[in-house]
Parts: structure tokens; C-alpha cells; sequence
């Protein structure tokens, strides 16, 4: 045989094999990521979808931050506007998590409507800045309304 | 001065325009005045593009709040490094700096080159000038950072104190410099294919560039790991994150290119391959760009819904596009100059090598951009995670793994059975022989004693070729061993360099294989309370809680729990991991509180401590046993240092000299 056309064969094998895995994984792994609106729809459509593994991106409502004093148990609402859920997370806290911040809850929606996550990821801060709505670059409003979300800070940390 | 850098950045923009029309009317009417003005235009550019950035950094070190940026991200009593920092800590500035560094690098580029590779300059200037146009428009019209405020702010808002780390100043620089660097190579490769001058001088021109933008990412991409892993206190370094899968796609592409050049300069084979190598290269930096601007696609990251997503997606579909319809035009000057001989040899290893690579980058791309693709094809966003990546990435890294032993030892053309006998016997059987001993201390998960194994087999076949590189000088030149080494690495840099970063990517592998046998454990101890566990590798370790602590220092205040860890009943240095509140002047507290993690090094494995949170006069924390973490950032050195000596240029003597003390594995029987 032509020795170009054994390598694509090996070539095939190789593609195929890591294919398979992806397709095996994705299958296996794969979770649903909605807003809770989202999740709130495909619930009343399919109630099996509860008790399944889903993450959903939400903010945190304001003021609804409820912490175990230990710093391992953590409850607080989600919301996108629309829908809001109660969610319930064991496991250590994140810094970035806090009031009001953007977060990525994966777990299950039990029977009672409350969310229970194993995992709880909030975006960290001040990276790059999100642009409000309705935001009209240099106006006094604009700084402001965005100072809000990120408190001011006299950051005089010595360099670690 | 603030006036002059935004007067800077438009004059910029008309310089760049001018640029690309009289480079690309002269390329194409083959007019050497028009080209020269059109070089001439890109240095005035770059160098427009400078003093906007010297304009940016005045405002920021002066800190002049009446600009947007500068009130977002600094105060007045940010240290000094950061506010110089903040350039790259927000979007508009980070964009200018993007500019900035493309400037200097197509300045650089076209200046080399000025007396070199007439016959594609103007295209390469042209498309380098065009590539700097888009950016700098992208920051005049769509990220200012010379924005103004109505009115002037008594005080900026300062930075998150996450991103007040050394690395974090160091680490996006970085990562810029090797992601923009690609485009030097794309517009090599795009003046190649329009002036049909695609023989083997634009690969040599674009060699360098290609390594400097590897060793750049590479860097780039060890700090981001370093940060995570001391910073974000979840005990690891690295999560498939869009963002950090971002600065990984065109590493993986690079690499691929970096290999299968050789064997384009050696056996005029890859040559289509070669060129879509450098577009994609090209390609996934600035999707990596786009993706961490855009919003499109989830991370812990914050990203804005910024209006400069829709200028990164044109700009890359565009480029995509026009990228194509070169190639296919140009398809017939691209044939091959040879064809494989057979399976076993130089070429096939390296042919399975960039297939490896760009399978990984594939899968990693796929599982990046996997939520956008299943809401456009079936309506669901749906997530991979972790276990996605590493289902995929496990086998096909151990298999690149093996052809980093391979690769570099077998004969070309066509090995014949003493040749590979000759060359692996010796590392055969020092890979097997880890790995029996591996197995027999009990090492019984597969991936990683594969992965060790192999880790042993590939040290094996770089040790021996240091070896007979050292003997063969010693007999000939008659050197001291430890001067026959430094002459042969410094006489044989590229080949000598690259068995220094293949040695990198062996520690590398292994210290992530330690990965697999990491142990964690939550525990809440009371003042003097201890625990007992046993570490991965079956040694008792005590750890006492010495109490908490609980102060306030310069702008925080700060709780801290310290661990007296005693390991087989010897006493070690104390663990200490802090919970801070940052406060303002009033006591009042900014930004979230942030944790400070505890770890012990040591060449085994890192010990790292979380203060999780607190009940009384009782710690929550959680220990985690992390083997081998050490040599993840001892395995990057070696990598980056292997790269600068494969860049450091060599006088032409010097190379000849070189070569002839070589004994190069391919060579000696290659007509076999």
C-alpha cells in the first residue's frame, strides 16, 4: 500500500477515536445552561427535567444573601427579570461571589423549587467592564450607576 | 499630552490607510517610490500609535480622572506599578495596547526586512498596515480609551484587588505579545501567496516570528496558571476555562507550525498545510480576542456586551474569507515537492505530530464554542465541562507525548529496523523499567503510568542525545565534558534549544500526571484541635490548629488561621491562610472579601490551605495535597528558556562550525 494512504488511514484512526471520545462525553456531560426563565419553561414542559444536572446563569438578587456563618453553606435567590429560584450551595465560597454579581450556578432543581448547586461560579469584577443598558458613554449617570455595581475602593494593597 | 495621544490615535488611523493603498499599489504595479512611501506611512503610524500610548500612560500615572478609563481603573493611591498596569487592566486600553504592540512589532518586521524579500514587502507591509488599521479603528470609534468624563471625579474607582498581583501585571502583556506576533507571520504568508513567491525564503522570514510568538504564549500562558493556582484558592490551575482555552488554541496551532516547517525546509513537503497553519495561528488569536471581548460565549470572567464584539466578528469572518479565496488561487503553486516514503520515518512521526496538535486545538475549540453551536443547531445552549476536555485531551496528549521521543530520532525518508533499534533500544527499556518500578510501589490508574512511562522513555531519548552529542565533541575537539555541553547547545541551537523544550514538556506532562493522585479534604478544627491524614504518597500528616488571628493592617482587615503541620513527627513551617476585607479610609469595606491561600512547597507536592470560613473559635479549611505543582512551573522555565536559545540569532560561521561536530540521528542512516 502507498504509504501516503496508510498514514491517512492512521490519520483516520487517530481523528476517529478522539471523535468518539468527544461525541461519548458530550453525551455523558453535557448539561443544559439556561436562565432560569428558561429553566422555569422547559420544567412545566417536561417535568422529568427536574433532579437533572443544569447549570443556569442568573444575578444574585440583591440583599437575598444568606451565609452559613462557617463560610461552606450559602443560600440566595437568582433571577434574570423574569423568573427567580431559591438556590442552595455547599461547598466553599468563591471570593467573587457577593449581592447583585453575575453568577453560574450547575446543579439540580429539586422537587420543592429550590436550586441545589455543587458548583457556584461568579464572575470576577472589574476585568473588562460591561456596558450598561441604555448607558451613554461620559455622562455623570453613566459613572455613577457603574460605580454603584463596583464600590470604590482607596486600593492601597502593598503588592503581594 | 492627553490631547496629543487622541489626536495620536486618528492621525494614526490616516497613516495606517495610506499605508496599506500605496503598499499595495506599489506590490501591484510594481512601483518601488509608491512602496517606499507606503513603508514609510506604517513607520509613521507605529509611531503615532506610540505617543497615543505615551499620552495614555501620562493620564494614568498623573491620574487624570476627567478620563473615563482612568477614573474606571486606578485611584490616586494605586501603587505606582499598577497604575502603569492599568494600561491593559480594562477594555479601551488593553485595545490601545493591542495597537500598540502590532505597531512596533510591523515596524520592526518591515525594517528587517528592508533590504530582504523585496518582491513580497509590499504585501507583507500592505497587510500588517491593514491588520493595524482595523485595531486602531476598532479603539478610536469603539473603545476610547481618551473618552472623557463630564465632569471630573474626586477619586477613580480604583483596581480589584484579585488583579493586584505581580503576575497579573506581567501575565497580559504576555499573553498580547504572542497573540499579536501571529499576525506578522499571516502577513508573511498572505505576501507569499500574492506574489507567488511561495519557495522556502517567507517560511525563513517567518521562522523567528513564529517563535517569538510561542515563547511569548508559552510565558503568558504558565503565569495565568501560576495566578490561578495562588489566587482564586480552588487548589488547581487549570479548568478549561473559554478564557484560558482562548490563549491555548493558537499555542497548539504554532506548535504544529513550528514542526511542520522543518519538514517543508527539509523535504519541500506541507506546503499547503504550512500556509494554513499560519492563517489559522492568525485566526484563533483573534477569535481568542473576540471571545474574551464579546460576551458570546460564558466564563468566570467578566466580559463586556461591548460594540467591539461586532467589529472582531466582521473583521474575522472577513479575513476568513479573503484567506480562503487566496489559497484556492493559489492552490497549483502549492503542490508538493515530495511525497511520504513510508510509515516509519522522520516525516510520517512529524505528519502524526501536527495532527495531534490541531486534533487537540479541534476538540478544544469544539468544546469552547459547543454552547453557541448546539443553540444555533438545536435551540439549548448545553455546557461541557472539565470531563470533556480531559476525556479527549488525556490520549491524544500521552500520544504526542510519545512522538516527542520519537520525532526528533528517527531517520528521514525511510528508518530501517537498526536505525530504530540503534536510537530507542535505550530509552525503550528505561521507560519500561519506570514504569514496572511505578507499578510494583503501586501506581495502578492507567493515564498517568502511561504517562510516566512514556515521560521516562522521552528523557531517555534527550539524554542520549546530549550524550553522544557531548562524546562525539569530546572525542573531536578533545573538550572538558562541561564545555563540550555549553559548545554544543550554543554551536546547534535550534536543534540542541528544541531538545531543551521538548525536555520541558516532559516535566510538564509529568507533574500533571501527579495531578491524578491529589487529595483533598474539608475539616473544621477548634483552637489546638488537630488532624491526621495521609498524603498521596502513604506518609501520616498531622496538622494543629495554632489558633485564629484576627487584625487589621493598612487597608484591611484581615482574619487568619494558622496550621502546624507535622509530617511522619517532623515539624514543619507553618501554614497560614488569611481571609481580607479591603476597606476605605472610613472603615467602610470595597470590593468582596478575598482569601489568601497557605502552601508549603516542596518537590513532592505542594500543600495549600483555604480558609474557608469561621464559626466561633472554630476554623473551616480545606487541605489539599497537590503532587508535583512545582514542576508545572519548573517544566514552563524550561520551555521558555529552550525557545529563546532555538530564537537567539547565529552568525552563518558559527552555524557551519556547528554542523560539522553534529551527528545528526537522520543523516547517519538515512540512505539505509
Amino acid at each position: 500500500m502507498h504509504p501516503r494512504n496508510k498514514f491517512i488511514i492512521g490519520g483516520a484512526l487517530v481523528l476517529g477515536t478522539a471523535g468518539f471520545l468527544m461525541a461519548g462525553s458530550i453525551r455523558d456531560t453535557g448539561v443544559y445552561f439556561l436562565t432560569p426563565a428558561e429553566l422555569q419553561a422547559k420544567v412545566a414542559a417536561d417535568p422529568t427535567l427536574r433532579e437533572t444536572g443544569v447549570k443556569v446563569g442568573a444575578r444574585v438578587v440583591a440583599g437575598s444573601v444568606v451565609r452559613d456563618s462557617g463560610g461552606r453553606q450559602v443560600t440566595f435567590q437568582m433571577t434574570d427579570g423574569t423568573a427567580t429560584y431559591t438556590v442552595d450551595y455547599r461547598g466553599i465560597i468563591p471570593d467573587t461571589f457577593s449581592d447583585s454579581v453575575d453568577v453560574v450556578v450547575e446543579g439540580r432543581l429539586g422537587a420543592d423549587g429550590t436550586f441545589r448547586a455543587t458548583t457556584l461560579l461568579a464572575k470576577c469584577a472589574s476585568r473588562y467592564e460591561a456596558a450598561p443598558e441604555g448607558y451613554k458613554p461620559g455622562t455623570r449617570e453613566a459613572y455613577e450607576r457603574a460605580a454603584a455595581e463596583t464600590p470604590a475602593t482607596p486600593a492601597t494593597d502593598t503588592p503581594r | 499630552m492627553i490631547l496629543v495621544g487622541e489626536l495620536s490615535l486618528w492621525i494614526a488611523l490616516l497613516m495606517c490607510a495610506w499605508s496599506v493603498t500605496l503598499s499595495f499599489a506599489g506590490g501591484r504595479l510594481r512601483r518601488e517610490d509608491l512602496v517606499a512611501s507606503g513603508e514609510r506611512g506604517l513607520y509613521a503610524g507605529a509611531g503615532f500609535v506610540a505617543l497615543a500610548s505615551v499620552g495614555l500612560w501620562t493620564a494614568l500615572l498623573s491620574s487624570d480622572f476627567s478620563l473615563r478609563y482612568v477614573a474606571s481603573f486606578t485611584s490616586a493611591n494605586l501603587p505606582i506599578v499598577y497604575k502603569i498596569s492599568a494600561f491593559w487592566g480594562g477594555q479601551a486600553g488593553s485595545m490601545l495596547f493591542w495597537c500598540l504592540i502590532l505597531a512596533l512589532y510591523a515596524a520592526l518586521a518591515t525594517w528587517v526586512n528592508r533590504g530582504k524579500n523585496r518582491e513580497l514587502m509590499p504585501w507583507v507591509t500592505g497587510t500588517s498596515a491593514l491588520v493595524l488599521l482595523f485595531f486602531v479603528a476598532t479603539t478610536a470609534i469603539s473603545s476610547n480609551p481618551f473618552e472623557r468624563l463630564e465632569w471630573v471625579p474626586a477619586d477613580g474607582r480604583g483596581l480589584n484587588p484579585q488583579l493586584q498581583n505581580p503576575a497579573m501585571a506581567i501575565h497580559p502583556p504576555m499573553l498580547y505579545l504572542g497573540y499579536v506576533a501571529t499576525a506578522i507571520p499571516f502577513a508573511f504568508a498572505v505576501g507569499a501567496l500574492v506574489s507567488r513567491r511561495l519557495d522556502a525564503a517567507w517560511l525563513g522570514a517567518v521562522r523567528r516570528w513564529a517563535l517569538v510568538s510561542w515563547v511569548f504564549l508559552t510565558v503568558g500562558i504558565v503565569l495565568g496558571m501560576w495566578w490561578a493556582y495562588v489566587e482564586l484558592g480552588w487548589g488547581g490551575y487549570w479548568m478549561w476555562d473559554p478564557v484560558e482555552n482562548a490563549s491555548l488554541l493558537p499555542w497548539l496551532t504554532g506548535t504544529a507550525f513550528l514542526h511542520s516547517i522543518m519538514i517543508q525546509e527539509k523535504r519541500g513537503m506541507l506546503r499547503k498545510w504550512n500556509v494554513v497553519l499560519v492563517i489559522g495561528t492568525f485566526l484563533l488569536s483573534i477569535l481568542g480576542t473576540f471571545i474574551t471581548r464579546s460576551g458570546v460565549i460564558q466564563s468566570v470572567h467578566s466580559f463586556a456586551q461591548s460594540p467591539v464584539g461586532a467589529w472582531f466578528a466582521w473583521f474575522l469572518a472577513g479575513t476568513l474569507a479573503a484567506s480562503v479565496w487566496l489559497v484556492s488561487i493559489r492552490l497549483k503553486d502549492l503542490e508538493p515537492k515530495a511525497e511520504l516514503e513510508a510509515m516509519i520515518s522522520r516525516e510520517a512521526a512529524f505528519l502524526y505530530n501536527n495532527l495531534v496538535l490541531v486534533g487537540i486545538a479541534f476538540s478544544v475549540l469544539w468544546g469552547t464554542l459547543f454552547p453557541i453551536l448546539s443553540e444555533a443547531v438545536r435551540g439549548a445552549k448545553i455546557t461541557v465541562g472539565e470531563s470533556f476536555f480531559n476525556s479527549v485531551n488525556v490520549p491524544l496528549g500521552l500520544l504526542l507525548l510519545a512522538l516527542t521521543g520519537i520525532g526528533p530520532l528517527i531517520a528521514w525518508r525511510r528508518a530501517s529496523f537498526a536505525n530504530v533499534r540503534r536510537q530507542f533500544a535505550a530509552p525503550a527499556a528505561l521507560g519500561l523499567i519506570v514504569g514496572a518500578v511505578l507499578f510494583t510501589l503501586g501506581v495502578r490508574q492507567l493515564s498517568p503510568l502511561v504517562a510516566w512511562t512514556l515521560c521516562a522513555f522521552v528523557a531517555g531519548t534527550i539524554l542520549q542525545e546530549f550524550h553522544k552529542g557531548v562524546g562525539a565533541r569530546r572525542r573531536m575537539y578533545d573538550e572538558a565534558a562541561p564545555v563540550a555541553l555549553a559548545r554544543l547547545v550554543a554551536r546547534n541551537r535550534r536543534r540542541y534549544g528544541g531538545y531543551i523544550v521538548h525536555a520541558g514538556i516532559v516535566i510538564l506532562f509529568a507533574a500533571f500526571a501527579g495531578m491524578a493522585f491529589r487529595a483533598e479534604h474539608d475539616v473544621t478544627l477548634a483552637d489546638g484541635e488537630s488532624f491526621t491524614t495521609l498524603d498521596p504518597y502513604g506518609r501520616s500528616w498531622t496538622f494543629t490548629n495554632d489558633g485564629l488571628s484576627q487584625y487589621k493592617v493598612l487597608n484591611r482587615e484581615v482574619v487568619a488561621v494558622s496550621l502546624r503541620p507535622e509530617m511522619e513527627g517532623r515539624a514543619l513551617p507553618l501554614l497560614i491562610s488569611e481571609k481580607r476585607q479591603h476597606v476605605d479610609s472610613r472603615g467602610n469595606p470595597t470590593f468582596q472579601p478575598s482569601t489568601e491561600v497557605g502552601i508549603l512547597y516542596t518537590a513532592r507536592q505542594d500543600v495549600y490551605l483555604v480558609l474557608a470560613g469561621v464559626i466561633g473559635n472554630r476554623a473551616e479549611v480545606r487541605i489539599n495535597f497537590n503532587p508535583l505543582v512545582m514542576w508545572v512551573w519548573a517544566g514552563g522555565l524550561l520551555m521558555a528558556v529552550g525557545g529563546l536559545i532555538v530564537m537567539w540569532p547565529q552568525s552563518e560561521r558559527r552555524r557551519q562550525s556547528g554542523y560539522a561536530a553534529e551527528l545528526a540521528p537522520g543523516v547517519e542512516v538515512g540512505a539505509a
